[in-house]
């Protein structure tokens, strides 16, 4: 089972206020454990296609399908991580990140449990108590992240979670999340702009064409992770991946 | 406060106002204007007597009630206008209107109404309180952060759990300050409602001095019912500063 398909959609359709066309029959596959990015300049549909994955908005046509099952709104095994963060100010570290375990009512005691270690894993040990206005934008998406762990859904959805944070925490947090993602095994739909995030990060590439989004191209970049982050960044098959990523991307931007 | 380069405690205005009312005051150019030491004295005075506390019962009763009534009805109307675009629609202009109008002026048609008594002065209050609830909510809960109730959404919050575990807090801010709001335009309520209609409460005192121009015991009477809606509004607004240190970063 270790090969076969977490998520897939077919011929998803989605038009805003009845003339703006956002993706066109977009159909593609998201093998379990792996890496996937969804890349394309602004304007593309990347975030609108991961939102409906998630199920936060419906779709005008065509079906998200998650263990082979139709879905119709989130459910608890995919997880978001938002490009805002999306942390309650009014909340500490802690009761942020067992947030997902609240709702489902889960105790106290037990859910403060599993979010300290999962604020453990992140790397915010001692955090616990701490204001999301208190911390920097890296440590607020970490809580994000943990908090997207602490519910154990088996898909994680990543919308340009790395955007808002300035570029060397972007690049350590990137290496967090490839190291992270090695050990727990989940899979990972990620969106992001930056050709570099997902030839650094990605076990499958999907560029997406703008306005209406549709499947340009998928790539497999076939990078050997198990070298270090300074080996992989000076990768033949990086930069390669790269640049023939930028070519193909070049025609879009205007 | 800075003046000259100094920095001078607040307080230092009001004491620079009470003596100007203190030296007209003795000057004697109108009784209208008796000494601020005497108003002081004679608050203290009338503080005491069964009269006031009686009044003073009556008010609190009417003005609680009206409060309660207007807080029951303006939050659920907030968060229905700020989440249902048809009731926005429906009510939004006439909340408007409502919160501008002369409410003063409908006050005497309540009478015909609800007729002469208590209940008349705790739908004045009503009147007067509910609309700023109203409004505030609404905008507090428009403005509540979308991708809050995303994020509540995508891990599977139910509609109840998205309002009482999101929403009401992100709008508290704005919520408390229209009950801070709402609770000052209520203490103008009490009064005008017990001046206009019945004659009760501390509107019958008001009356009764100003008919007798009993001016000492008139302007205690002023300054004993404004002390009370400070203190109202400065409880609420310390509430408001422990919320806006979280909201800050909204």
């Amino acid at each position: 089972m270790q090969n076969d398909i977490a998520v897939e959609v077919r011929n998803i359709r989605k038009t805003y206020g009845g003339n703006v066309e956002a993706l066109r029959d977009v159909s593609l596959a998201f093998p379990r454990g792996k890496l996937c990015t969804l890349l394309g300049p602004s304007g593309c549909g990347k975030t609108t296609l991961l939102k409906i994955i998630a199920g936060l908005i419906p779709a005008n046509g065509g079906e998200v399908l998650v263990d082979g099952r139709k879905v119709n709104g989130p459910g608890p095994e995919r997880a978001f991580v938002f490009q805002d963060f999306a942390l309650m100010p009014w909340a500490t570290v802690l009761r942020n990140v067992a947030f997902g375990l609240e709702l489902r009512g889960m105790p106290p005691a037990e859910r403060n449990d599993i979010a300290r270690r999962h604020i453990a894993e992140v790397g915010l040990a001692g955090f616990e108590a701490s204001y999301p206005n208190q911390l920097s934008g890296g440590m607020r998406q970490r809580v994000g992240l943990a908090r997207a762990l602490a519910v154990n859904a088996d898909i994680i959805l990543m919308d340009e979670p790395f955007s808002a944070i300035d570029e060397q925490t972007r690049r350590k947090f990137q290496e967090e999340l490839l190291d992270l993602l090695k050990r727990l095994r989940k899979t990972v739909i990620f969106v992001t702009h930056s050709i570099e995030e997902a030839a650094y990060l990605s076990d499958q590439i999907t560029l997406l064409s703008p306005r209406p989004g549709r499947v340009a191209r998928t790539v497999e970049p076939g990078i050997d992770r198990s070298r270090g982050p300074d080996e992989i960044r000076r990768d033949r098959h990086y930069l390669d991946t790269v640049d023939e990523i930028w070519q193909m991307l070049k025609q879009y931007v205007d | 406060m800075t003046l000259f380069g100094k920095k001078i405690p607040l307080v230092f205005s009001l004491a620079l106002w009470f003596g100007l009312w203190e030296i007209v005051g003795r000057a004697g150019y109108s009784s209208i204007i008796p000494p601020f030491s005497k108003v002081i004295e004679t608050a203290f005075v009338i503080a005491q007597t069964d009269k006031f506390s009686a009044a003073a019962a009556i008010s609190l009763r009417s003005f609680a009630a009206g409060m309660a009534l207007s807080i029951a009805v303006g939050l659920p109307l907030g968060f229905l206008m700020a989440r249902v675009a048809s009731a926005r629609r429906i009510l939004g202009m006439w909340v408007n209107i409502f919160v501008s109008a002369p409410i003063s002026a409908l006050v005497p048609l309540l009478m015909a109404v609800v007729g002469i008594g208590e209940a008349t002065v705790v739908v004045t209050v009503f009147l007067f309180a509910v609309f700023v609830i109203v409004l505030d909510t609404q905008v507090g809960v428009q403005h509540a952060d979308r991708s809050l109730v995303e994020m509540a959404r995508s891990f599977g919050a139910s509609r109840r759990q998205i309002y009482t575990k999101v929403l009401i807090l992100s709008a508290l801010p704005e919520i408390l300050a229209g009950l801070r709001l709402g609770a000052i335009r209520g203490v103008k309520g009490v009064v005008i409602g017990q001046l206009l209609v019945s004659i009760m409460g501390v509107g019958e005192l008001f009356e009764l001095y100003s008919k007798h121009f009993l001016m000492e015991e008139f302007w205690a009477l002023v300054t004993i019912v404004f002390l009370f809606a400070f203190a109202i509004s400065e409880a609420l607004a310390m509430l408001e500063r422990r919320v806006e240190y979280y909201a800050s970063s909204r």
